[in-house]
């Protein structure tokens, strides 16, 4: 009977701290939560760290995880000894979002467009998306904005691609014979392998980092821009986003997911920066440092923005470098490209340009289409 | 020792420390609930931090046989599981002259058998350690077909039915996160985070790993290498597997040897070379 009770104690607190991290965005599930259970069985429960530990190692499948793990162990066991906020956690990105305020979380994006308004429906509004694609995104409106988006989300399908090591059957001759379907083919023919059948590599999507500036000066295209870069996650595996002004957040999770709006928003929360100063070589640095082993070789790395820059030009060009030497290709898009008159001339440009495979406008529907364009041809 | 002697965290500690792997109490336990829940432990952190090795000491320390899956680019399940041997197969179709039945052809006979396929139908009695190592390098299809080996640990094979483990193999799992793993297979797995080891522990490292080296050696080499993990503004930061590399470099050259013309022993991208030796990041040690 006593140990009974005491199983419900442990249940309750148990169902406590699953729900705990629920509460802060962990996947937790029934599964973990018996699982919990056995490890508390398996290892000496008087022992306050060696539970801890073990239900850390049951309940965490991430290394982000972890830092919830600990916020909701002390809040429901509420002990100081846990060492909250120490050294091993500092370096975590959460950290900083807790402690620093949301500043400057730009408006909600506009209600999705009329049915009568669908563009692929109403041959009038073809009319209306011809003029949308070269139309400056600054000078959008909002429902214009929600017409673009389903055309950014069809661009957004259209992406790189490389060879895979992976084959399929193929009706080529000449790749690696396919022995696999010749012994098959040769129980039929009394073991004579008459017809020779082949495979060739298939196509895979080529990894694909998009790194948006959110600085102030990008504020009028930032928010369509940001869209087309939560289309690329949402339509194409191996996509990776980041934002950045004065420092670089990444923001691939909070993008993922269907609801269009609400991974806009929580992309906007995650970023404290939004509308800041820049300091692109900073931000790259980062982006070549914490994330060096996501951007990989073989990525196509998409940098979206004016290039105002008030951090060091030198860093700058020393970063990209280092970036396109480890990327497989290195695209700019700046809106101001667009620009007739435009000229390179900001320190920050004109110390990223030599290092840059192609230079777009991103300015308009259409220039992200020859962005898409230029992927597809990698 | 072995598997079901691994019945607590000292022991588990013991074990690993038997093969030379030295390991904090969190990692520790992580191992003895794997092998005592019988679940899949996923270990990630950064290059060098000896992910691979606790499987290779685990195993050693208990005897189990070590079977390594080393997961590539496009690996799929005629190279993890099995395959046919084709050449073999064509040929002893031509022997007999077409007088061969199918099922002869699909027999065990002409069967290749991969790590995951050993693991499954090792001998009970004599258990096994499956490491798949570097998950992050397959592919989305390949971490599926993982998912489902690791939740029934059976297999299909068409030809010849399915194959169960009498025995589920402890099985340790390692990435680099060069990607994110999908979450379903996360949530099979136990977690731990192997960190860069403590100046103290890292010390005991050099010493279990290279005996012979002197107590200057390991010292100077641990707090090269310590700032050099400060440091912050590096391209790559050395490992563990670093340390051991320099303190060897220095057992060969005297104890004495300057660090920075060793330098390249813990740092492999020139520009972070540059920058140590312009900041003169390692002066005094």
């Amino acid at each position: 009977m006593a140990s009974e009770l005491l199983e419900d104690a442990v249940t309750d607190q148990l169902s406590a701290l699953t729900a705990s991290l629920r509460a802060q965005g962990s996947r937790v599930g029934m599964g973990e939560l018996l699982n919990a259970h056995r490890a508390l069985e398996a290892v000496d429960c008087t022992s306050r760290e060696d539970a801890r530990l073990a239900l850390r190692a049951v309940l965490c499948s991430e290394r982000g995880d972890l830092i919830k793990f600990e916020r909701a162990f002390y809040d429901v066991f509420g002990d100081a000894r846990v060492p909250l906020g120490a050294s091993p956690f500092d370096e975590l990105e959460g950290m900083p979002r807790e402690v620093l305020p949301h500043a400057g979380i730009p408006a909600t994006a506009p209600a999705p467009p009329q049915a009568d308004a669908d563009p692929t429906a109403v041959p009038a509004a073809w009319s209306d998306v011809e003029l949308l694609r070269h139309k400056d995104f600054a000078a959008y409106s909002d429902l214009e904005m929600a017409l673009a988006r389903e055309l950014i989300a069809r661009l957004a399908r259209r992406g790189p691609t490389r060879l895979s090591r992976r084959t399929r059957p193929s009706r080529r001759r000449g790749h690696t014979p396919d022995l696999r379907r010749m012994v098959r083919g040769s129980l039929r023919t009394a073991g004579e392998p008459v017809e020779r059948v082949w495979r060739a590599p298939s196509r895979r999507p080529r990894p694909m980092v998009l790194v948006l500036d959110v600085s102030g000066s990008m504020t009028p295209y930032a928010r369509m821009l940001l869209q087309y870069l939560h289309a690329s996650v949402a339509a194409r595996r191996r996509v990776e986003a980041f934002a950045f002004g004065t420092r670089l957040t990444r923001i691939t999770n909070e993008l993922g997911g269907r609801d269009h709006d609400r991974a806009l928003e929580r992309a906007a929360e995650a970023v404290i920066d939004f509308s800041g100063g820049t300091r692109i070589g900073a931000a790259l640095a980062s982006l070549n440092r914490v994330h060096g082993r996501r951007v990989g070789r073989g990525a196509v790395v998409v940098i979206l923005s004016d290039g105002w820059d008030r951090g060091d030009p030198e860093e700058l060009a020393l970063e990209m470098a280092r970036l396109r030497r480890s990327a497989h290709r290195l695209v700019w898009l700046n809106p101001l490209a667009a620009h007739p008159e435009f000229a390179p001339l900001t320190r920050g440009m004109r110390a990223a340009i030599p290092h840059t495979d192609d230079l777009l406008a991103g300015n308009s529907l259409a220039s992200l289409e020859q962005l898409a364009v230029i992927l597809e041809e990698i | 020792m072995t598997l079901t002697y691994v019945a607590s965290v000292e022991e588990a500690s013991e074990a690993l420390a038997s093969q030379g792997y030295l390991a904090d109490r969190p990692l520790a336990l992580a191992v003895h609930l794997a092998v005592a829940l019988e679940q899949p432990l996923l270990l990630e952190g950064e290059a060098g931090v000896g992910k691979t090795e606790v499987a290779r000491a685990l195993a050693g320390a208990t005897g189990a046989r070590l079977i390594r899956l080393q997961c590539h680019e496009g690996i799929d399940v005629h190279h993890a599981v099995y395959d046919w041997d084709y050449p073999r197969q064509l040929l002893a179709l031509r022997a007999a002259e077409g007088g061969v039945d199918e099922g002869e052809l699909f027999s065990r006979r002409f069967l290749l058998r991969r790590p995951l396929l050993d693991a499954l139908e090792a001998d009970p009695a004599n258990p096994v350690v499956l490491l798949i190592d570097e998950i992050d390098r397959a592919d989305d299809e390949f971490e599926a077909f993982l998912l489902e080996f690791l939740a029934d640990f059976a297999v299909t094979i068409p030809e010849l039915g399915s194959v169960r483990a009498e025995r589920p193999p402890v099985v340790i799992l390692t990435s680099n996160r060069t990607r994110e793993l999908h979450d379903a297979l996360k949530r099979r797995c136990l977690y731990h985070w192997i960190d860069y080891p403590n100046a103290q522990l890292e010390r005991a490292i050099v010493h279990a790993r290279i005996p012979g080296v002197s107590e200057t050696i390991a010292n100077r080499v641990v707090t090269a290498v310590g700032r050099l993990r400060e440091h912050g503004d590096l391209y790559k930061l050395p490992g563990v597997g670093e340390t051991l590399v320099w303190a060897r470099a220095l057992l060969a050259l005297g104890e004495d040897a300057d660090l920075d013309e060793t330098l390249g022993v813990a740092l492999k991208v020139h520009e972070d070379v540059q920058r140590v030796r312009s900041r003169s990041v390692l002066d005094g040690v």
